[in-house]
């Protein structure tokens, strides 16, 4: 009566049976959850949202635009002379910022220089944890070179000065483009009707930011002077480096009021917008705009202005908006045919009831899909995709607005025209804002310039890919401990009698677990051999890339051998199935290092989840698929070796390389580079793929290489 | 035309006369005027200045033919000794607009509401009649200056705002908007209000149309004080305006301007009831001085006449009256002072108002005279943890033309600086973080501080304040300070509407006790003008410095929603299983379970455990999981809800 006795005991509460019934099928389970996450993920331009404005008070396109053609011409003339400038043969890079500073000056805002000096990428491998330093900037300059930013201030007439907007040009003061005299003109002719209106509530700061060391660069050296303790503070006459004198003579000549000679600052920043105009035209019937908007480490600005500014592009100035999509998933028939699918499917639901609208053109969910991948992409790397970045490190909300006008010259007045309306209205509607933004969403993926994923629904495609992890790593812990369970009393107990340690099974996943730390170990001692490498000047990217798998593997080989965990198989049948307790912990380790990375950094979790949890989830000692002999098991182990082959990082970001662009292209020191500009841009990416990524690899190959 | 003028004269001088008798005889006083000066950024300055007096009431009695009544109450009720409110909005600008004249030393204000006020009470009661008056004042000028009544929002200074009573209370508002509703209670105070004399020119859209606008009360009592000397109460009314003159004259050129373009209306006459109505147009040092040199280029040529004696032939502008009299600061070295030219609107009237013009001739630059330190005040850091209050002071020395404040001896000479910095306790400041940097050399500060006085801020009690008195080298060029502070949470009742936008740090009050800017008009007849007798007033110089907005951690504020729902959803959980717990009896229960072993399943029970034994490849057990009876009445149910379901789909199909 056994079972009787079964019956009689206690049945365990709803949710644990719930929990023990998932664990036994895990099998079941996972396969389901992989599924449904990749196919959520394929579905989320499907279930994007519009784009709609949350907080009131912005109010976009309700005035109507006061800058006329007259501002424009202004903007066109002064644009002009920038070129002028440019084409005299002893441009030193001095005479446009002094042309800026004068017109500044002439408009009646407030000028000041701000010099900055190209920075030594300083590797900071936790600074996206710390923030940028507080404190004051002491660096020791040299005369070498040097870029000028030039900064101009308007007060607001009855502002109190709390608040600021800022408005970015970027352009090289030494070999300034046509593109960029335009971006400043549109600056201009924007800043000079902005110092004669009445409405203005916050301060306007326009930096045209000297790009010779790299856009981001000087606009990232104004801001830490900014928020810091500056050089322009604390010295009165900060030696320009030979430029005094010429600046100095000049600008006396001009007018001594407004011309500071320290760093001039107007309250906390409200929004940045930066304005830049592409070099090259659309193609497209009217004038464009993209905009980008990924700043470091994923982090976007608030959605509200991103919103402003495509309403008043599409509704106020007629532009074609567009963000950035990745153009080869265009013409992918895979693609295609799925959005076919589910058009037909969203079809069907709607004869069904009419109320349901699901389903979208196919054309449109493959564009959706182009976007939101680039979106996907963006975010993951952590690199921002414009000077705009640098703003987002000091919660300043803030976007690049990158125009693309229809070349011809003699419309460039109309186009300063337009861009120029657009920026005012950005500029109006952000000035009508009392609070900071906070109202719509900060966490959201686009998949056009109007539609939006927020992250309480991409989140459903990740957690459904990470649910399995737990769930096999305890279906994994259950079935080694009752095997081994099973096997202890039989042989375990007599063959050990002097051994040390208890040979309580329960504890034995301390030894796996001390496996995996070791190796997450090792991640971290990748994570920082390339700032040795850095020390070695003039090396090929290639060599520092051989040089570092070289190191790595040196090191994994003295760890291991030092904790003496991997190398020496002991020939215990403990040892037997010590795969499943070893692949349980680092499934587990795998599900607790994407979870930390999905706070951090949501893209890079998605798309790690997409590699990491079919690898990790299908790993299994070749052996047993070798000797297993069926056709079942030999596809799995193929699988298995092209699931690891296509995780390894540098595979991984080649072959993805090659798909969206050309194989031909694509050459071994590109990772080297992309690991290398990781680096560069604090990108907690970086950290993902040394300490949780690859420690989760090698012990896949581990368990793949495990004997039995 | 020089009969009548001697005339005038003589009746000035009698009415001066009687006026001085009357003063004599114990009798309220009204004055009002405006002072009128050109700015170098091409802007104007209007300074409307009102003053009322009543002589003590012990021996004058309580009923005022002149004098408000509100005020007069509020004196005697809160025991005022002294009071300054002020409403302003937009920001002095101390770079273009100068630092070291009177006019900007006592009335560039922050921006908000600026309350101080002494008391003559016992220590004690101090608080209780800021309070009281806070409330007046709020009722009487339809502000909220009854928020400056609690104690997270006034502080007590001890030195650096003029007596060291320890009567002294003071609090701003910065975030307080001014407007008309401001400005109408302001003017009920005047005995004309703004029906006649000068402040019939404060057109509302054309004054609150400007880029500065400060309107000052001050009061200043001695009725407790009963001895002979007393003057009882004075109340000065002050409104400053900074205008841009709308003309559309050349760019190199100033905007010609008048009163009528400036405020869009002209006086008709002065109030009947003020004894001396006069309006002034001051040049200031430096434009006299770059007028002086146009002059002696022109000289060459022609004969001109000094600035002083003929205006008319000025050459750098021309005034459409002629000037009353023409008074000229007594300058410092050889230097020119600022001149004044006064004009009586008494002669005005509805058929020919006073509308004065000004026309520029020849395009001019010049600069304001300056403060010693130029101060400004900024955050450093970023994020919502901490960051530091920088305060940075650059001199003005190579634009400064005030020599001559005790000559400059490289050597031996200090220059004394207050600093007066307001902290509200969410923002917590660490005082021992002080840092000092001169000329970017970070300073020990004992070295650099004369005077310390500190009392740090005590949650949800009191602000912080410190006082400071640096005293730096006068070759110094940049003197920089620094504290770093933590931020604060506030619980979500704490915080104000708007809480998004950040936190106001009040103005810091930056004050050079050594150097006093008045204007020394020799003649002492002058001292019989209110308005003159307050220029040329000892005060000492004061700047404030910006607003700062500091972004806390602000909640969702949906948040207790959330809160409430999940309250509940716990409550309910608890309830649901502690009841389950009281009511289960476990013999019952054992009995139940035994029962249902030998009871037979249902159909579909058995098909599923067939299934799920198939699924895990073990033999199949039979199902003992549920209650087959009240299983199959729930299969029953859910197969019934899928037939309506189907039924419902198949139906919509059908009537597409």
């Amino acid at each position: 009566m056994a079972e009787v006795a079964a019956v009689v005991k206690p049945k365990p509460r709803p949710i644990i049976r719930i929990g023990l019934f998932l664990i036994s099928h895990s099998l079941l389970v996972s396969i389901i959850c992989c599924v449904a996450g990749v196919l959520t993920l394929l579905l989320l331009p499907v279930l994007a949202k519009n784009t709609y404005i949350s907080e009131n008070a912005l109010m976009p396109g309700s005035a109507s635009p006061m800058l006329s053609s007259a501002d424009a011409s202004d903007g066109h003339i002064f644009l002009n002379k920038i070129m002028s400038i440019d084409s005299i043969s002893t441009n030193t890079g001095i005479e446009i910022p002094e042309m800026i500073g004068k017109h500044i000056i002439e408009s009646g805002g407030e000028v000041n220089y701000h010099q900055i000096q190209p920075i030594s990428d300083n590797f900071h491998p936790l600074q996206f944890f710390l923030g940028p330093d507080v404190g004051i900037v002491r660096e020791n300059y040299s005369c070498t070179s040097y870029g000028i930013n030039t900064v101009g201030i308007v007060r607001a007439p009855r502002g109190d000065g709390k608040e600021a907007i800022v408005i970015v040009t970027p352009y090289n003061s030494v070999k300034t483009t046509t593109s960029e005299a335009l971006s400043l003109g549109v600056a201009y002719s924007v800043f000079s009707l902005l110092s004669r209106v009445s409405w203005l509530a916050k301060d306007i700061i326009w930096l045209a930011a000297d790009s010779r060391h790299g856009e981001h660069a000087a606009v990232a050296a104004w801001l830490r002077d900014y928020y810091a303790l500056s050089r322009g503070d604390l010295e009165k006459n900060q030696d320009m480096c030979g430029a005094s004198s010429v600046l100095g003579h000049e600008l006396t000549s001009v007018k001594r009021n407004g011309v500071s000679n320290g760093f001039r600052r107007a309250g906390t920043m409200a929004a940045a917008l930066v304005i830049k105009v592409a070099e090259r035209s659309t193609g497209f019937e009217k004038d464009g705009l993209k905009i980008y908007a990924e700043a470091s480490n994923g982090q976007m600005p608030n959605l509200d202005l991103i919103n402003i500014v495509n309403y008043l592009a599409v509704h106020g100035q007629g532009l074609q908006v567009r963000v950035e999509k990745i153009w080869s998933l265009l013409d992918s028939w895979w693609l295609y045919s799925l959005g076919e699918l589910q058009e037909l499917l969203g079809k069907v639901a709607k004869s069904l009831n009419p109320d349901w609208k699901i389903g979208i053109p196919a054309s449109d969910y493959v564009e959706g899909c182009a976007t939101l991948a680039s979106s996907l992409y963006n975010q993951a790397l952590g690199v921002p995709t414009g000077p705009h970045g640098a703003f987002r490190d000091f919660q300043v909300d803030s976007i690049t607005l990158e125009f693309s006008p229809r070349f011809s010259s003699s419309q460039r007045v109309l186009f300063l025209l337009h861009a120029g309306r657009l920026v005012e209205g950005v500029i109006r509607s952000v000035n009508n804002l009392l609070e900071k933004f906070h109202q719509s969403f900060f966490l959201y993926l686009m998949t056009s310039p109007n539609r939006f994923v927020s992250v309480g629904i991409y989140m459903i495609a990740f957690a459904l890919l990470i649910a399995p992890l737990p769930l096999v790593a305890a279906a994994l812990f259950s079935d080694a401990s009752k095997s081994k369970s099973g096997k202890d009393d039989v042989s375990l107990e007599p063959s050990h009698p002097g051994e040390s340690i208890p040979t309580f099974t329960a504890w034995n996943w301390l030894h796996t677990a001390k496996t995996v730390l070791i190796v997450h170990l090792w991640g971290a001692i990748v994570t920082i051999i390339p700032y040795f490498l850095c020390q070695f000047p003039n090396s090929s990217p290639l060599t520092s890339l051989l040089m570092w798998t070289v190191s790595s593997l040196v090191g994994l080989f003295f760890t291991c051998a030092a904790s003496g965990s991997l190398s020496i198989p002991r020939a215990s049948q403990l040892q037997i199935r010590e795969w499943t307790l070893l692949k349980a912990v680092t499934v587990a380790a795998a599900f607790i290092g994407l979870c930390l990375m999905s706070v951090i950094n949501y893209a890079t979790a998605q798309i790690g989840a997409l590699l990491l949890v079919p690898m990790c989830l299908m790993a299994v000692p070749l052996r047993i698929d070798v000797s297993a002999k069926t056709m079942k098991a030999l596809l799995h182990g193929a699988c298995n070796i092209l699931l690891v082959f296509a995780g390894f990082p540098p595979t991984a970001f080649l072959l993805l390389r090659g798909a969206l662009d050309s194989f031909d292209r694509v050459r071994l020191d590109d990772f080297w580079n992309w690991t290398e500009s990781l680096r560069a841009w604090n990108s907690a990416t970086y950290i993902y793929i040394c300490m949780v990524h690859l420690p989760c690899w090698v012990l896949c190959i581990r368990i793949l290489l495990h004997r039995r | 035309m020089s009969r009548l003028k001697s005339f005038l004269l003589l009746f000035l001088a009698l009415f001066s006369a009687t006026a001085s008798v009357r003063v004599e005889e114990l009798n309220e006083e009204f004055t009002e005027a405006l002072l009128l000066r050109p700015l170098p950024d091409r802007k104007v300055l209007a300074h409307f200045h009102f003053r009322s007096s009543a002589p003590p009431s012990q021996r004058y009695g309580r009923h005022h033919r002149i004098f408000p009544k509100s005020i007069y109450q509020l004196v005697h009720k809160f025991q005022v000794r002294e009071m300054e409110l002020s409403f302003t909005q937009g920001r002095w600008n101390y770079e273009r607009w100068g630092g070291f004249d009177p006019i900007s030393s006592s009335n560039a204000k922050p921006p908000g509401v600026e309350l101080w006020a002494e008391f003559d009470v016992p220590h004690d009661q101090v608080d209780d009649s800021w309070k009281n008056l806070t409330h007046a004042l709020s009722g009487l000028f339809c502000a909220s200056i009854n928020f400056l009544e609690r104690s997270t929002s006034y502080s007590a200074p001890h030195w650096s705002f003029g007596s060291a009573s320890g009567k002294l209370r003071y609090g701003t508002l910065p975030r307080e908007a001014v407007c008309t509703e401001n400005l109408t209670p302001w003017l009920k105070l005047l005995p004309c209000r703004d029906k006649a004399g000068l402040s019939s020119l404060m057109d509302r859209p054309s004054i609150y149309r400007g880029y500065y606008h400060s309107q000052r009360l001050h009061l200043k009592s001695d009725e407790s004080d009963a001895s002979e000397t007393s003057t009882g109460i004075v109340l000065e009314q002050i409104l400053t305006v900074v205008l841009r003159p709308e003309t559309f004259s050349e760019k190199a050129l100033q905007p010609n301007w008048s009163l009528s373009s400036l405020f869009g209306r002209s006086v008709s006459g002065k109030c009947s009831l003020s004894s001396s109505s006069n309006v002034y147009v001051q040049f200031e040092q430096n434009l006299v001085s770059a007028g002086d040199k146009l002059r002696e280029v022109s000289e060459a040529s022609e004969n001109a006449i000094s600035v002083g004696e003929g205006f008319q032939d000025n050459p750098l502008f021309e005034l459409s009256l002629l000037p009353k009299r023409v008074i000229r600061e007594s300058g410092n070295f050889q230097k020119a002072g600022s001149i004044l030219y006064e004009f009586s609107v008494e002669d005005s009237n509805e058929f020919k108002p006073f509308d004065l013009r000004l026309n520029w001739k020849t395009p001019v630059a010049w600069s304001s005279p300056q403060a010693p330190l130029q101060a400004s005040r900024f955050l450093l850091g970023s994020g919502n943890e901490r960051g530091a209050i920088a305060i940075s002071m650059k001199s003005t020395r190579s634009t400064n033309n005030v020599e001559g404040t005790g000559g400059y001896d490289e050597n031996e000479c200090w220059l004394r600086v207050g600093i007066f910095q307001m902290v509200p306790w969410y923002v917590k400041v660490y005082y021992h973080t002080l840092k000092l940097f001169l000329d970017g050399k970070p300073q020990s500060s004992m070295e650099n501080i004369e005077k310390i006085l500190v009392s740090p801020s005590e949650d949800k009690v009191s602000t912080g304040v410190m006082e400071l008195i640096l005293r730096l080298p006068c070759s110094v060029h940049t003197a920089a300070l620094t504290l770093e502070f933590d931020k604060g949470f506030l619980h979500i009742d704490e915080y104000p509407p708007d809480a998004n936008q950040g936190f106001d740090i009040p103005s810091a009050v930056i004050h050079f006790a050594d150097f006093v800017a008045n204007m020394s008009l020799h003649e002492n007849s002058l001292k019989q003008e209110p308005i003159l007798s307050k220029l040329q007033e000892e005060v000492p110089v004061i700047s404030y410095t910006e607003v700062l907005l500091v972004p806390l951690t602000t909640p969702d504020f949906s948040m207790p929603y959330n809160v409430i729902t999940i309250t509940c959803t716990v409550f309910a959980l608890y309830f649901g299983s502690l009841l389950n717990a009281l009511r289960r009896r476990v013999s019952e229960d054992e009995k139940l379970l035994s029962g249902k072993g030998a009871r037979k399943a249902g159909p579909l029970m058995l098909m599923i455990s067939k299934l799920t034994a198939k699924l895990r490849g073990k033999p199949q057990e039979p199902p003992e999981l549920s209650d087959s009876g009240r299983s199959s009445s729930k299969y029953k149910l859910i197969a019934k809800v899928v037939l309506v379901a189907g039924v419902a789909a198949a139906w919509q199909f059908y009537f597409q």
